[in-house]
């Protein structure tokens, strides 16, 4: 059976800022994803949890607070302590284009920054899972 | 992954990755049910209904949170509903249930309803019997937000509580037939809002109506967010289960459940081997053909589909 393609759109950190994750949630529920929303202020071990709890394919990220460079990766770490290695993850929001190879290197897929059409993003989504 | 060991070892990726298997009909979760369901039927099922923005996963967090003090684990299904088009879906219940997440004595699972319509997703029977096995003491199902006809919860759920608030209508809509008749317990949230004293009155003389029955659904009136009156809730639906319990109605409610699921089975499995069949004859499309033209109607077509179940099962 055709199975929906899970997603975590998460907030980790401090910003208040959700405008940017919920037009992507919306954009990948109208790409025929199930899309699991976790609200503000998230954790790094929140985002690990529910990704886990919800057997998700997808973490999806977005930080606009500038505190990225030591959220993404504390989420990846997390989540590949807990054997879940098979989970693509993503980033987006404000994001310097100086920082993204360390992230790409720290082990987050893809980041898309401002701008980026949603169309770019699902594409990306769709052609990377890790797991069938 | 070994999924039975960590399942029965308390490990949530297992779980989860079960409950994914469920919704996705893979033929390795059904005979894993079949191997371990009697280990089933250890814990309390609730179930939460109401209407969108009723305060459902309000009031799952706070009943949960309840029972964490009382060291009781707990799992959670919370449905949302999938989209008719494109079959994407946004589950947002847990917006409402982040401090659970890092519970490691809560489990919470979102489902989409991936084309149910009974408020519930077709894979919620089975997800209750992976957190039951799993070890949960109590198990929450959040329906979608219902309208008037969503019942399905009550086939699932010990005790179904509806959550209701204020302004939604007057009483005409507390006697309409549907969802008002399946409350065992029922709470009136953000019960400080204007017109919530009426809202519960007129709950209470719909409730009224039956006078003479065994049990009469009580209603509390709470306010979720500030964890306002949620332990007059667990005891309203404690005492629901202690009478269905020592009325013996439990038994009856679950031997209903279980006819129901059968045949639900049943259905699907007759449907799904009719439709492999029709992968190599074609015979569904032969048949609105013949329907379409005329030729035959649709009584008839469905009876020569059954007809040709049988020829091949023989």
């Amino acid at each position: 059976m055709d199975r929906p393609i899970r997603v975590v759109v998460a907030k980790p950190g401090l910003d208040g800022h959700d405008r940017g994750a919920k037009v992507v949630a919306r954009a990948l529920r109208d790409a025929g994803m199930e899309v699991i929303y976790t609200g503000l202020r998230q954790t790094p071990e929140q985002i690990v949890e529910t990704a886990i709890q919800e057997d998700a394919d997808v973490v999806a990220m977005s930080i606009l607070s500038g505190a990225h460079n030591h959220l993404f990766p504390k989420v990846v770490k997390l989540l590949n302590e807990k054997g879940a290695d098979d989970i693509l993850i993503v980033g987006g929001g404000v994001i310097p284009e100086d920082d993204i190879p360390g992230l790409i290197e720290a082990g987050i897929a893809a980041i898309f920054t401002p701008g980026t059409p949603t169309s770019v993003t699902i594409d990306f989504i769709k052609n990377n899972l890790k797991r069938n | 992954m070994d999924i039975k060991a960590g399942l029965l070892n308390g490990d949530k990726r297992a779980c989860a990755r079960l409950i994914s298997l469920i919704e996705n009909e893979d033929a390795q979760a059904v005979e894993l049910l079949k191997e371990l369901y009697s280990m089933t039927g250890n814990a309390r099922v609730i179930g939460i209904t109401g209407p969108p923005g009723a305060g459902k996963s309000t009031v799952t967090d706070k009943l949960a949170k309840l029972l964490r003090k009382r060291n009781k684990k707990v799992g959670i299904i919370a449905v949302d509903p999938t989209s008719p088009f494109t079959g994407g879906a946004i589950l947002g219940d847990r917006v409402r249930m982040s401090d659970l997440n890092t519970d490691p004595g809560v489990f919470i699972r979102s489902m989409g309803t991936r084309g149910a319509l009974g408020g519930l997703s077709k894979a919620a029977n089975a997800a209750v019997k992976v957190l039951d096995i799993f070890g949960m003491d109590y198990i929450f199902i959040e329906t979608v937000g219902v309208g008037q006809s969503e019942v399905d919860i009550v086939k699932l759920a010990d005790t179904v509580v509806m959550v209701m608030v204020p302004g939604l209508g007057d009483d005409i809509q507390a006697i309409k037939a549907g969802i008002m008749e399946i409350g065992d317990v029922f709470a009136v949230n953000k019960s400080d809002r204007d017109g919530a004293e009426r809202t519960a009155t007129e709950i209470e003389v719909m409730l009224d109506f039956n006078r003479g029955a065994a049990y009469r659904p009580p209603v509390v009136n709470i306010i979720a967010k500030d964890n306002n009156n949620i332990d007059k809730l667990m005891e309203a639906i404690d005492d629901h289960y202690e009478y269905m319990q020592n009325s013996g109605n439990y038994k009856i409610r679950k031997r209903n459940s279980l006819k129901t699921e059968i045949i639900d089975i049943f259905k699907y499995n007759v449907v799904k081997s009719i439709e492999q069949k029709s992968e190599n004859t074609n015979i569904i499309d032969q048949l609105v053909e013949l329907a379409l033209d005329k030729s035959i109607d649709p009584y008839t077509a469905a009876l020569r589909l059954l007809k040709e179940l049988r020829s091949t099962e023989s």
